[in-house]
């Protein structure tokens, strides 16, 4: 039986998942492969964002700018063009339901960070007619770019506005790129990876990563002592619409 | 019996060369499309579908009409349908041509299209969609090829066919039922998100495609020998009344059910159609329109002496088409992404090569109907020669 792509990333996935085994280095070539360090392994991936810790920085752009640089994201100056895989935006537009004409201060004016939310019942899933958007054991949610034949169901069905569509060529518009991830083509859709590339890798997400304010928190939330459910249970989270029934696992403590 | 379409005088081949420069024009914008990426279009990250889903959705309805003629013809034994069923399943043929070629020309990486058929995903509706469209096609081709090689021998068709068209009567239903659940299955848009889409879809498609087909009754009556008959015209006129009561009736239940329950989320929609939200009113002047043409036709069609006259039930005819054209091919399916699911407003208007391409494609279907039209009446000797032209 031949190993499709999807096929591939599926069992990449289950391996870097169950068997514990070290992802081998993408350099092969001759000699010994080397383990390129040990996967970050998971049930349940999920993202929890600190918006006090993230506020008290408002000029701070460090997340985006690593996720960008990371994945080969482009500046595209025309609005209706834009490419986001994390992005900043107001509170009322992030959290439409929740919004109160009387807040003042930090939650009303401050932006809130939006991404991908990891869905555990994904409508992008249920709707992609060909399979190259799907939700990986540990809840990524993948896209693949070769398989995506640009029909954008997946971006009518995203109740957040989380994915993006080449309407161009994307780059043209890269200034430097990172060799180790690829670039896109026109004509498909992309979105947050969760860095599923650097999970691999046994990095956690660039974005929790760089961010300096300790805003970002990445970890496995079936693991009832992970540090990101300690957070969860100490202070008040909310989620994106949770009243679509889509069960977002990116969540906003207030 | 394609040679039929060959022939013709000077009228019929200026009109088939006027429809072949539309054409060319639009595969000349769609060659720029290809090379530039679907950002040629008016198509924006918050407004992901335009005018070709539109029209794709507006088509889907046109070719679902011909049920409206086979339908009473085959299960009722009206026998006035009997010259208008074939008319009615080469038009679907031609519009579902042009469904398909609409959702080509949206996809941002065409030559993957088949990937569809290549991982086959029961859970998505496009998947179903694309099953019950190329479907349609089939039948209707057998359908129609299988009477009119009958026709030419000069015998009665095989009794097999009376099944696939009940089939194919059946599977009408179900193009448009499916086409609408493309849109209200979806969680994140809430215009869309309502029960009462795919009987409109169906209401007003059972309207404007029996209306097209009165209309080119009533030319093919002026170009050719070819007559519907009066009794014919009629009843199908009383079907276009009946339907597009419903559709009106269908929308005000769901602009009721928007502005009185105030939800914003839902009625913000409704609102930027007819009145305009936070200063963007692009729409609302074409909702008017299609509100007016749509009590125009009423009026017209509901009072039997303006429905029996003929030039005032063209007016209807051609109201109760732009009509619905308007509030399907233009408002139903920009306004789900208007305003956005953060609630911002980015307006859309289709530019000029994606008219055109859409345009090209509307070519490549009034030149099927044409061909497909000479055929037909140049099997029944109802051409009428010298004065032959086009639909």
């Amino acid at each position: 039986m031949s190993l499709d792509r999807r096929g591939f990333f599926r069992l990449a996935g289950l391996t870097a998942v169950g068997a514990q085994l070290p992802v081998l280095s993408r350099a092969g070539g001759s000699g010994p492969l080397e383990p390129a360090g040990k996967a970050i392994e998971g049930k349940r991936f999920a993202m929890v964002i600190d918006l006090a810790a993230c506020h008290e920085h408002p000029e701070c752009n460090r997340c985006i700018e690593a996720c960008d640089r990371s994945h080969n994201i482009p500046k595209i100056p025309a609005e209706a063009h834009e490419i986001k895989w994390i992005w900043k935006e107001e509170f009322e537009h992030a959290f439409p339901a929740s919004n109160s004409p009387y807040l003042k201060g930090e939650l009303a004016e401050k932006p809130v960070l939006l991404m991908c939310n990891h869905c555990d019942n994904p409508p992008c899933v249920r709707v992609c007619p060909t399979q190259a958007t799907w939700k990986r054991e540990d809840g990524v949610v993948m896209m693949d770019w070769h398989r995506c034949i640009g029909c954008r169901y997946c971006i009518a069905a995203c109740p957040y506005g989380s994915r993006s569509f080449n309407w161009v060529d994307p780059r043209q518009y890269l200034k430097e790129r990172n060799p180790d991830f690829p670039t896109r083509t026109k004509g498909v859709v992309e979105k947050c990876n969760l860095c599923e590339e650097r999970l691999a890798e046994g990095k956690i997400p660039a974005c929790a990563e760089s961010c300096p304010h300790g805003a970002i928190h990445f970890g496995d939330i079936s693991d009832p002592d992970s540090p990101i459910r300690k957070l969860l249970e100490e202070r008040f989270a909310i989620r994106r619409k949770p009243v679509l029934g889509t069960e977002p696992q990116v969540y906003y403590l207030v | 019996m394609l040679e039929k379409a060959l022939k013709g005088n000077r009228r019929y081949w200026s009109w088939v060369g006027f429809l072949l420069v539309i054409i060319g024009a639009g595969f000349f914008f769609y060659l720029r499309q290809l090379n530039v990426g679907l950002g040629i279009t008016g198509m924006s990250r918050d407004v992901s579908w335009g005018f070709y889903i539109a029209q794709f959705t507006f088509l889907v309805g046109v070719a679902a009409s011909a049920v409206m003629v086979v339908l009473p013809h085959y299960l009722h034994d009206v026998k006035a349908f009997g010259k208008l069923t074939i008319l009615g399943e080469l038009l679907a043929i031609a519009s579902v041509t042009m469904c398909l070629l609409f959702i080509v020309v949206d996809l941002g990486q065409p030559q993957r299209m088949l990937n569809i058929v290549l991982h086959p995903t029961p859970h998505s509706i496009l998947f179903w969609d694309m099953v019950v469209l190329n479907g349609y096609l089939l039948l209707n081709v057998i359908i129609s090829r299988v009477s009119l090689l009958a026709e030419r021998k000069g015998e009665h068709p095989p009794a097999w066919i009376k099944a696939v068209v009940y089939l194919s009567i059946l599977w009408a239903v179900s193009i448009h039922t499916v086409t609408a659940f493309i849109y209200s299955g979806l969680a994140a848009r809430p215009f869309w998100l309502t029960a009462v889409l795919a009987p409109r879809f169906l209401a007003s498609a059972f309207a404007a495609g029996p209306a097209l087909l009165i209309l080119l009754c009533l030319i093919l009556r002026r170009l050719s020998h070819f007559d519907a008959g009066d009794e014919a015209i009629s009843k199908i006129a009383l079907i276009v009344t009946y339907a597009m009561a419903i559709n009106v009736f269908f929308i005000l239940m769901e602009v009721f059910t928007a502005f009185y329950s105030e939800i914003p989320e839902h009625l913000d929609h409704f609102r930027y159609l007819f009145l305009g939200l936070e200063g963007h009113h692009r729409l609302v002047p074409w909702m008017w329109i299609s509100v007016i043409l749509a009590l125009i036709s009423l009026i017209l069609l509901i009072n039997p002496k303006t429905r029996h006259n003929h030039r005032m039930l063209t007016i209807a005819c051609c109201a109760v088409f732009f009509s619905i054209w308007i509030d399907k091919g233009l408002g139903m399916v920009v306004t789900g992404f208007v305003p956005n699911p953060l609630g911002r407003v980015m307006e859309y208007w289709p530019t000029l090569p994606e008219a055109l391409i859409s345009l090209g494609i509307y070519g490549i279907g009034a030149l099927m109907v044409t061909g497909f039209y000479r055929i037909a009446l140049a099997l029944r000797g109802e051409l009428g020669e010298t004065s032959g032209g086009g639909s």
